[in-house]
C-alpha cells in the first residue's frame, strides 16, 4: 500500500473544465506532474493558469474533472490532498493582528501541528526573516511579507509546492535567494510547480514545462524538446553585396532583421557549408551572429502561432 | 482537532488584542443605556411585582449586547478576512467545514459571554438582580450567543463588502433585538404587537434569560428553550450545508 502511495504522481489533472458564466477559464486541461520535478506552468495572463491551481488547492471546485495530489483526489480526499500541498498564492496578503511567528505558528496548527518551532526557525532563517520573527506583518516591506508567504505554504512540509507567481514585484536579491532555496526544497525531494512571467526563471529551473492560452494546454514537454521544437538555432548574416541567398538557403530564411537576413539553421553543420556557399557566390561576409533559441522566442513563437 | 482549536485559539486573540473596540465599548454603550432609561422610567414603569425598572431592564441589556456582539464577531472576522484575502490561510489547510463552523461559533459565544459578564459586572452595582435559576441564564446565554453567531457567519460569507454587513446588522439584527422586549415586556403591548413579538426568536433568548434571573416572564422558560433550540439546530444546519457547499468561500 505504502508502496503504491509512492508510485502515485505528485499531481494529476485529468480533463479539468471551469467556467464562469459565459467565460471558460479551463477548458479539458490534462497533465501529470511526477514527483520530484521541476514543473513550470507558463501563459499570458487570463490563460487559467490561477484558476489550475485554484482548483488543486481546493479554493474552486472544478465544473468537470479531477485532481489529485500525491495521488489523494482534492474533492473526496481533500484533507489527505491538502496535507500534501503548500500553495503560495499569487496575491500578497496577510493577517494585520499577527506577527511573523505567530502567523507561522497558526498556519502550522491549521495542519494539525503542534510544537513546530525548529521547522519554523528553519524556514525564517533559510528565507532571511529571523530577525523579523517578532515584528508585526504591517511593518514588513511587499518582499519580506512575500517570504512570509513561502514560509506559510511550507510550515507542512508538503511534497508538492506550487508557487503562483512568486516574484512579481519581487526585488533581484529576494529572486536570487528564494530560488536557491527552492531548488534546495527541489533536491530534497519535494515536487515544484512554478507559475512565471520571467520566463528566464522557467528556462533556468524547470525540466518541464506547460504552456497554457485560453484555458487549454498548448505544449507539454520537456524544457529541451520545446526548446529544440522551434529548430534550434537561428543565423543572422550581412553580407555584401545584400544580393539575394543563393537557392538551397531562400527556404531557411526567416526574416531580414538590421540590414541583413535571419536563416533558421537546421543544425551546428549546416553552418560550414552555407559559409562556403556563400563564398562561392562571391559573396563576402560583413557580419554574422549565431543566436540559441530561448524559452520566450518559443513561447511568444507559440502563442502568436495559436492565434493565427 | 488541534486544527480547530488552533483556528478556535486564533478567533479569540483576534477580539480580544481589540478589546477596546470588542469588549469595552459595548459594556459602556450597554451602561449608558441603562443609566438614561432608569433614570427616565424608574418611576413610573413597574413590570413584575417588586421588581424595579432597572433591575428588569438589567438582563434585557445583558442579552441584547451577548447577541450583538456575538454576532459581530463572527460576521465581522469573516468579512474582513474575506475582504483582505488572508481567508485563503484558513482555506488551504485540512480544516472541515464542522472545524470551520466549530471554531467561529464557539469564539462568537466566547465573545457574546464575555461582554454579556462586563455588562453584568458593570450594571449589577445598580440593582443586582437575584439568579432564580442560574442554570437558565446560562444555557440562554450560550444559545442566544449562538445563534447569533451562527447568523454572523452566515452574514459574513454572504456578504462582499462591508455596506452589505452593515444592511444586515441594521435592518435585521438591530430591529429583532430592539424589539424583543428588552426595555419592556410585551404585557404591555397593544395586542397585534404582542402577536408579531412572539414570532421573534430573540424574544424567548430575552425571556428566558430574564426567567433565570427573576424566576417570572413573559412565558414559559421551557418554550422559550424549545424555541431557542430549535432556532440554533435549524440554523446550525442550514449553515453547516452553506459551508459544505463551498458557498461564496470555494466557488
Amino acid at each position: 500500500m505504502i508502496k503504491e502511495r509512492d508510485m502515485s504522481a505528485a499531481i494529476e489533472v485529468q480533463g479539468v473544465s471551469k467556467r464562469f458564466g459565459q467565460f471558460t477559464a479551463l477548458n479539458q486541461v490534462s497533465f501529470t506532474v511526477q514527483q520530484g520535478e521541476f514543473f513550470a506552468l507558463l501563459g499570458p495572463n487570463g490563460a487559467g493558469k490561477t484558476t489550475l491551481i485554484s482548483c488543486l488547492a481546493g479554493l474552486s471546485r472544478p465544473d468537470q474533472g479531477a485532481l489529485r495530489v500525491m495521488g489523494h483526489d482534492v474533492v473526496s480526499d481533500y484533507r489527505a490532498a491538502r496535507a500534501a500541498l503548500g500553495v503560495v498564492p499569487q496575491e500578497l496578503v496577510f493577517d494585520p493582528f499577527l506577527t511573523v511567528r505567530e502567523t507561522l505558528r497558526f498556519q502550522s496548527g491549521y495542519f494539525g501541528l503542534r510544537n513546530n518551532d525548529a521547522w519554523i526557525d528553519e524556514i525564517l532563517h533559510k528565507l532571511g526573516l529571523s530577525n523579523k520573527a517578532d515584528s508585526n506583518m504591517r511593518a514588513l516591506s511587499g518582499g519580506m511579507k512575500r517570504r512570509v508567504m513561502v514560509a506559510q505554504a511550507l510550515v507542512h512540509k508538503p511534497p508538492v509546492i506550487v508557487l503562483d507567481e512568486p516574484t512579481a514585484g519581487v526585488d533581484v536579491e529576494l529572486r536570487q535567494s528564494l530560488w536557491t532555496f527552492v531548488q534546495e526544497l527541489n533536491h530534497a525531494g519535494h515536487t515544484i510547480v512554478l507559475t512565471t512571467h520571467y520566463l528566464e526563471e522557467a528556462e533556468m529551473l524547470c525540466s518541464r514545462i506547460a504552456m497554457l492560452k485560453a484555458g487549454q494546454i498548448i505544449a507539454l514537454e520537456d524544457k529541451t524538446t520545446l526548446l529544440g521544437r522551434d529548430a534550434g538555432r537561428e543565423l543572422w548574416i550581412k553580407t555584401e553585396p545584400a544580393g539575394t541567398l543563393p537557392e538551397p538557403y531562400q527556404e531557411w530564411k526567416v526574416r531580414e532583421e538590421e540590414g541583413g537576413v535571419v536563416l533558421k539553421l537546421p543544425s551546428i553543420q549546416a553552418l560550414e557549408p552555407l559559409l562556403q556557399t556563400l563564398r562561392q557566390q562571391g559573396l563576402i561576409l560583413r557580419d554574422m551572429r549565431l543566436r540559441e533559441t530561448d524559452l520566450e522566442h518559443v513561447f511568444v513563437s507559440m502563442m502568436h502561432k495559436e492565434m493565427q | 482537532m488541534y486544527g480547530f482549536q488552533t483556528l478556535f485559539k486564533k478567533e479569540i486573540l483576534r477580539f480580544w488584542r481589540v478589546g477596546f473596540q470588542t469588549v469595552a465599548a459595548p459594556v459602556l454603550t450597554a451602561l449608558l443605556y441603562l443609566l438614561v432609561f432608569s433614570h427616565a422610567l424608574s418611576r413610573h414603569v413597574e413590570v413584575y411585582a417588586g421588581v424595579s425598572y432597572t433591575a428588569f431592564l438589567i438582563p434585557g441589556l445583558v442579552m441584547m449586547s451577548m447577541v450583538q456582539n456575538a454576532f459581530a464577531n463572527s460576521s465581522s472576522s469573516l468579512i474582513q478576512s474575506k475582504i483582505t484575502g488572508n481567508i485563503v490561510f484558513i482555506l488551504l489547510p485540512p480544516l472541515s467545514h464542522r472545524e470551520f463552523f466549530a471554531a467561529y461559533l464557539l469564539a462568537a459565544i466566547v465573545r457574546g459571554v464575555v461582554v454579556g459578564a462586563g455588562v453584568l459586572l458593570a450594571t449589577g452595582w445598580m440593582a443586582l438582580p437575584p439568579v432564580e435559576h442560574p442554570l437558565w441564564v446560562l444555557t440562554f446565554a450560550v444559545l442566544g450567543s449562538g445563534i447569533l453567531g451562527v447568523l454572523g457567519i452566515v452574514a459574513g460569507i454572504w456578504a462582499e463588502k462591508f455596506d452589505q454587513l452593515a444592511a444586515f446588522q441594521n435592518f435585521l439584527i438591530m430591529p429583532l433585538t430592539f424589539l424583543s422586549g428588552v426595555f419592556y415586556s410585551v404585557h404591555t403591548l397593544p395586542p397585534f404587537w404582542y402577536t408579531v413579538s412572539h414570532l421573534n426568536p430573540v424574544f424567548y433568548m430575552i425571556d428566558g434569560f430574564r426567567y433565570g434571573f427573576f424566576g417570572v416572564g413573559d412565558t414559559d422558560p421551557w418554550q422559550s428553550f424549545t424555541v431557542v433550540s430549535l432556532c440554533f439546530v435549524v440554523l446550525s444546519w442550514l449553515t453547516l450545508h452553506l459551508l459544505k457547499s463551498g458557498y461564496k468561500l470555494r466557488h
